[in-house]
């Protein structure tokens, strides 16, 4: 790009050089050039270099440099600048805020778990309370039923114990009975007492 | 730089875009007449207050299309400048925005159809240069006073080589408003004169469709000369204010 611009230096020096060597040749560029509205005479051809324009490009660039910074730095920076320190801000404020919530979220989860570990704990308080009570019971009901058994058996032994106090003296008397049956028709005739005697202890044998 | 070809029918003008004239009238170009120079000098400021004072008039958190582009503008040059001079070049930020608003607006509307490109003279790229080397120059002076000479004087060189090296800087110093301005006014001129040539061109039937495709080629790499010359000379102005403000290498 930079030789580009060398080359068309060089070319503008030639230029103008030719245009000193033919008179003509630079009459019919002066016209060409005033055709266009530039005052080609120091020009040469190139327009950069035509210094009768220099000032009149430097009074408006001056201006519109003196407008543009006024604009800038009165309206438009400070406007951009006092946007994006806000736009920091409410994000600094939205993070803060989310930290904080986040924070809360925390605590509230804490306090959830607490409470969640003490309905737990009173929960099984409440069992072990209820275990207990059940087991006095059970032990109560256990404690009874056993002595209702024990009385029962008790008293089935007692009935027990009579029935065979009773078959004892059933079978004694019949015994006794039949003995005397027997002897009687062997044709003896027993006392009824010595009858009795051999038949108890003959029986006492036998019960033994 | 006119030269025609008579014979072939083709005719090259490819200076005659960069012509100032007056807007009314075949007079004269006076300093005070209204030009070709105030028209499109006057759309840059139009543009420019429409994308950063009419676009951002909404002030919105959440920006639009435009506001985001004037942001985007904004943050780009504060960046450059808080990163290339630190944060004490941030006071003369909106001078130097004001440089790289006008310079990329100029330069992009440019390149529309039968537009004046107002940064293609060297008038106007120098009085920039210059205003930013004499402005650069004295806030080194009234912010460091004759320590801004140092930035001359290499303390890391050994020294028997102090006094050449200072003479280097010294013609280093003062080539930097020519080179400044001379980078930008050659590159949009040199990119407008070629696509003007290639147009030329077009004139022949056999050969319009190649001038065609070169004239849209150039037209995209000048889209993007237009802008990267823009931040050539705004990065190098951040890079003046940071030797004025901290000389020394």
């Amino acid at each position: 790009m930079f030789s580009l611009l060398q080359e068309a230096a060089t070319t503008a020096v030639e230029h103008s050089e030719e245009v000193a060597e033919h008179g003509a040749e630079a009459a019919g560029q002066a016209v060409d050039a005033a055709a266009h509205g530039a005052e080609a005479a120091s020009g040469a051809g190139m327009p950069q270099l035509d210094f009768s324009t220099f000032p009149n490009q430097i009074f408006w660039l001056v201006v519109t440099m003196l407008v543009l910074y006024w604009v800038l730095s009165r309206v438009a920076l400070p406007r951009i600048a006092a946007v994006l320190s806000d736009r920091q801000g409410a994000i600094t404020g939205d993070l803060m805020a989310a930290e904080e919530f986040k924070q809360k979220a925390k605590d509230a989860e804490a306090a959830y778990d607490a409470a969640l570990a003490e309905a737990r704990s009173e929960a099984q308080k409440i069992v072990a309370a209820n275990r207990a009570e059940i087991q006095k019971q059970l032990d109560a009901a256990i404690a009874d039923a056993d002595a209702e058994i024990a009385a029962r058996t008790v008293e089935s032994e007692k009935r027990i114990g009579e029935i065979r106090a009773s078959a004892l003296a059933d079978s004694q008397s019949v015994a006794r009975d039949v003995t005397a049956e027997l002897v009687r028709v062997f044709g003896g005739n027993a006392d009824q007492g010595q009858i009795d005697g051999a038949v108890d202890s003959r029986l006492k044998g036998v019960q033994q | 730089m006119a030269t025609e070809a008579e014979g072939t029918g083709l005719e090259f003008h490819p200076m005659n875009q960069f012509i100032v004239k007056p807007l009314f009238g075949d007079g004269p170009v006076q300093w005070y007449t209204p030009t070709n120079v105030t028209l499109w000098m006057g759309i840059i400021l139009l543009c420019v207050v429409g994308l950063f004072v009419f676009g951002t008039r909404g002030r919105a958190i959440v920006p639009n299309r435009v506001q985001s582009i004037a942001e985007l503008g904004y943050g780009m040059v504060h960046k450059m400048v808080e990163d290339v001079t630190g944060k004490d070049g941030l006071k003369y930020f909106p001078y130097i925005m004001c440089l790289f608003l006008f310079i990329a607006f100029a330069n992009m509307l440019g390149l529309l159809p039968k537009a004046f490109t107002v940064t293609s003279h060297i008038a106007v790229t120098g009085v920039l240069a210059l205003a930013v080397f004499i402005s650069v120059t004295v806030i080194g002076f009234v912010k460091n006073g004759t320590h801004f000479l140092g930035l001359f004087w290499v303390t890391s060189a050994p020294l028997a080589l102090r006094p050449i090296l200072a003479i280097i800087e010294v013609i280093s110093y003062f080539v930097r408003p020519v080179s400044h301005s001379i980078r930008l006014a050659g590159n949009l001129m040199a990119g407008h004169a070629v696509i003007k040539v290639f147009a030329g061109f077009a004139a022949i039937a056999l050969v319009s469709p190649l001038s065609i495709a070169a004239v849209v080629a150039m037209y995209g790499l000048e889209v993007l000369v237009a802008f990267i010359q823009a931040y050539v000379f705004t990065i190098l102005t951040c890079v003046y204010l940071k030797d004025a403000l901290h000389p020394g290498h």
